[in-house]
């Protein structure tokens, strides 16, 4: 292991232009001893030209393949959320055959069925200005410019035809007494252009997606596999052709080979093991096709969010999201005294209170964006002004207070607009938000990187495919709210089937055997994984792994990172890794349903992308969206990028098992928005 | 708090299965039903028994992957998913049963988890619009009323967890079946299948092993979504329909 305290850190690495490759580092200088420089990436394979043509440009040119040889060829697809379900519904339309696995009880329970707020669409419907551009813009914009122009304009203009699609399938959006849809604004943008099915917009998509999989299902295109997990990805002649999966019910290791593979599993948030993700959400199956070759990009951007339900304890297994549009009416603040943050809130007279967004930026107040909302709530609390119950040294919670929302607009009229809201709150806190404010905390929610892609959604590795949440995506350093059902549908039913064609146009592929060499291997390796999991038999539960690591990477690759805490982090993971595989006790068999295994696996890989994160986060010395470094910020405190040095995509390459990745730039070209620095006050 | 937990242990699908009572002390009032039972896992797992297989996943109450009979009552004593029901709910002192959901069609799995693929099916036969992407006509083509758009969504609003099967005398999959009747067949987009679909799925419901609905109203009583018993009204209207007009 290396020793990250013993020696002074080596200065700055040299920034080379990923043009001038002849004055980047000797390929084994590692910088501050953790990673090294390799080729920067220049071809996307995005088309040039008019920004408004080339996803017309692209689909043109991806090769056609024939109706009558679609039969002939399978792609497996892991996961079934919107990204995942709808790509396997479209491909099964489409005539291929599909496999389809989902580690859930049914396609159905994907975690994308829990977003609340909405899909966002350039319908314009509301005549209030709204066009593709200015999606495409805001969408540039919130994610602080860190995300590539083609790509977003496309999903800009698809947007559209997700609205068309949905409605189609019959998901029941809100609509308006004349029968047409209703729309409703979100943050960080000024027109209204957010699709809703009240607070369970994800919930209507995914069922959507998920009845016209099963339609497939029943016509016999699409095979499902639920209660199966993948392990691991095989790769044959560089190409990826199958999958290692395991029968969550029998334990049964099988192997699915096919022409092709889509990973459409989501975000790695559970690494902080306190998140909004379900229990199950997980990174095991792109970690292990990063291990095999997929670039690992941009991997310390995530989002926290602010309204959050906050840690009421030791036990807490998840954390809940309220939906930010409570900041619509609601007011944040906090004691100005710490001496009143224990008394009850409704005591505090008005001039004790801070109002500390309304305060800070006066002309945004409590509408400033999630990655601003969530640090300042931070900063209050690690201030000692924080309320609620103390967890470790610290309140951890601010109060959302709906005391002039309800006499402003009476208890009815808020009930109408946030009564579901409100009752989740009480049911979960036991107390009744009509007379007490509400606390809320940041909580991790979603993560912007992933496995890198080119314009097509392919990864680094020929024939594996990356959509929805599960790549490096759209959002840049930050995902703009109801920007990831748009996201996760525009992939799976418009971009993935007209991009894997091309692809799929130089297949089938030659027959693979299961005897194959590295089919055979692949599989051996997931058997010894099961194996010395179980093996092990140490001291310590994989929940008491996964909630230390859950608390190295909050405290120092949460909302607030320095050089200082990452390489602190670092070393802290690599010993709990070191620590797992030597003490972390796995009960039961692997021959039945064994969820401890289930979550030891996947812990096993969150130990690795941990350190990833933090790496990347160390080497990303600005502060960008979702990503806050303390060395890089403006006098009053906000965050400060560099353009000059960090507009780029950081693809990581696996170093192998002891060895140091390898970062990838590739520059981010602005043609058509501006970039600028954005301000709130 | 301290508790009394009897809960259902069974190795297997052909497993004998059987109650089995654990002491729980040190309980907090804030802690969800299912963050209780992961303290007694982290106990049986310290002293090396196997922790007990329950099914969760999103813990928001939306996924609809949890659901446990706690004390003869799917998702327990109040309205609301299994992951949303919180110990301030119960006692100190109180003694709780816990077990899956009992029906034929909900084969138990092990310990608490069931196989409730029969819903899968169920869908599969019908419960669906077909649609292929990129055929769709603009969204504002059709106009759907409101009235019409606010019953299909409160129909849809089901979650799939199986509490109204687990609750039915019958063990009936009606108000599931119902929902997505009415869901679909509230709006213009799912009237060109509307007659085949309801034969379609309510033969699937039967040959999967559900019984049929005797009008009792546990279902909707159970539903954390409460889903209304008017939904099986609709079902059988539609059925009605269906063979009336010959399908």
């Amino acid at each position: 292991m290396t020793d990250l305290h013993s020696d002074t850190i080596a200065p700055e690495a040299p920034e080379a232009p990923a043009t001038d490759s002849p004055e980047a580092p000797a390929p084994d200088t590692l910088v501050h001893g953790l990673y090294r420089e390799g080729e920067p990436i220049v071809d996307t394979k995005a088309p040039r030209g008019p920004i408004a043509e080339r996803w017309n440009t692209r689909k043109f040119e991806a090769a056609l393949v024939n109706p009558a040889n679609r039969r002939k060829l399978t792609v497996i697809i892991v996961g079934t959320g919107l990204a995942g379900g709808a790509a396997a519904a479209t491909l099964g339309e489409a005539g291929y055959n599909v496999k389809s696995f989902c580690y859930q009880d049914s396609p159905r329970r994907a975690h994308s069925i829990a977003a609340q707020g909405g899909i966002n669409a350039a319908k314009n419907y509301k005549e209030d200005g709204d066009s593709t551009f200015r999606l495409f813009y805001d969408t540039v914009k919130g994610g602080d410019y860190r995300s590539r122009e083609s790509n977003v304009y496309r999903l800009a203009e698809v947007s559209a035809n997700i609205i068309d699609q949905c409605v189609a399938q019959g998901v029941p959006f809100a609509r308006e007494y004349g029968g047409l849809l209703d729309n409703r604004s979100f943050g960080g943008v000024q027109v209204s252009r957010t699709f809703y099915a009240r607070g369970q917009t994800g919930q209507q998509l995914l069922i959507g997606a998920y009845q016209a999989l099963e339609r497939q299902v029943a016509a016999g295109t699409v095979e499902m596999f639920a209660r199966h997990e993948m392990l691991e990805v095989v790769i044959v002649d560089g190409k990826a052709r199958g999958i290692i999966a395991r029968d969550l019910v029998t334990g049964e290791i099988e192997t699915h080979l096919a022409d092709a593979v889509v990973l459409a599993s989501g975000g790695y948030g559970n690494v902080f093991f306190l998140s909004t993700n379900a229990m199950g959400s997980n990174v095991t199956a792109t970690w292990r096709a990063h291990r095999k070759g997929a670039h690992f990009a941009n991997p310390c951007y995530t989002q926290i969010h602010p309204t959050c339900i906050p840690v009421a304890g030791e036990h807490q297994s998840k954390l809940t999201l309220m939906s930010e549009s409570l900041r619509n009416d609601g007011r944040i603040w906090v004691p100005k005294n710490a001496a009143d943050c224990e008394k009850d809130p409704r005591q505090i007279p008005e001039e004790d209170r801070d109002y500390y967004l309304e305060r800070i930026y006066p002309s945004f107040g409590n509408l400033v964006p999630r990655d601003i909302a969530s640090r300042q709530a931070k900063n209050v609390c690690d201030e000692g002004r924080g309320v609620g119950p103390k967890v470790g040294d610290f309140r951890r919670g601010v109060y959302l207070d709906f005391t002039d929302a309800l006499k402003r607009m009476s208890a009815e009229a808020v009930a109408e607009k946030y009564g579901n809201l409100l009752d989740m709150y009480q049911r979960i806190t036991g107390e009744n938000p009509y007379e007490v404010p509400m606390r809320i905390y940041p909580a991790v929610h979603y993560t912007m990187g992933g496995l890198w892609v080119d314009y097509d959604l392919q990864s680094t590795i020929p024939g594996l495919f990356v959509t929805g949440e599960a790549n490096f995506s759209d959002h840049g350093a930050n995902r703009l709210g109801a920007s990831a059902l748009m996201q996760g549908l525009a992939d799976g039913y418009f971009v993935l089937p007209n991009t894997i064609r091309d692809y799929l146009a130089k297949g089938p592929f030659p027959k693979l055997e299961e005897s194959h060499e590295a089919v055979v291997e692949a599989r051996a390796s997931v058997d010894a994984r099961v194996q010395k999991l179980l093996s092990i038999n140490g001291d310590r539960s994989v929940d008491s792994f996964h909630k230390e690591l859950g608390n190295i990477m909050w405290e120092y690759c949460g909302m607030e990172r320095s050089e200082e805490g990452l390489l602190k982090a670092i070393d802290l993971i690599r010993g709990l890794r070191d620590e797992f595989w030597r003490n972390v006790k796995v009960l039961g068999a692997a021959d039945t349903l064994n969820q401890s295994l289930e979550k030891a696996g996947r812990v096993a890989d969150f130990l690795e992308l941990g350190e990833l994160m933090c790496i990347d986060a160390l080497h990303r010395r600005e502060s960008c969206g979702g990503h806050f470094r303390a060395e890089s910020q403006t006098e009053d405190g906000e965050a400060l990028r560099h353009d000059d040095e960090y507009a780029y995509v950081a693809a990581w390459e696996w170093g192998g098992q002891d060895g140091a990745p390898t970062l990838h730039k590739e520059d981010l070209v602005y043609e058509f928005v501006e970039m600028k620095q954005r301000s709130y006050k | 708090m301290n508790l009394t937990l009897k809960i259902w242990r069974q190795a297997g699908p052909k497993a004998t299965g059987e109650m089995v009572t654990y002491p729980v002390s040190g309980i907090s009032e804030d802690m969800s039903f299912l963050e209780m039972l992961d303290v007694l896992n982290e106990q049986l797992n310290a002293r090396g028994e196997e922790p007990i297989a329950f099914d969760s996943d999103c813990r928001e109450g939306i996924c609809g992957m949890c659901g446990l009979m706690i004390s003869g009552k799917a998702h327990g004593p109040e309205v609301t998913t299994t992951c949303q029901l919180h110990m301030r709910s119960f006692s100190d002192g109180d003694e709780i049963t816990i077990e899956p959901w009992r029906a034929d069609a909900f084969p138990v799995i092990k310990d608490l988890v069931v196989d409730r693929s029969s819903f899968d099916r169920i869908i599969q036969a019908g419960g669906f619009i077909s649609a292929n992407t990129g055929s769709a006509p603009e969204a504002h083509s059709v106009p759907v009323p409101k009235p019409k758009a606010d019953r299909s969504f409160m129909a849809a609003a089901c979650i799939g967890c199986g509490a109204c099967v687990a609750a039915c005398p019958n063990a009936s999959g009606m108000l599931f079946l119902g929902a997505k009747i009415t869901h679909l067949g509230e709006l213009p987009q799912g009237q060109p299948e509307r007659d085949a679909r309801v034969v379609n799925m309510l033969t699937q419901h039967d040959d999967e092993g559900f019984g049929g609905c005797t009008n009792i109203g546990e279902c909707s009583s159970a539903c954390p979504k409460e889903i209304p018993l008017d939904v099986i009204n609709q079902l059988n209207k539609d059925l009605r329909h269906a063979l009336a007009h010959g399908e």
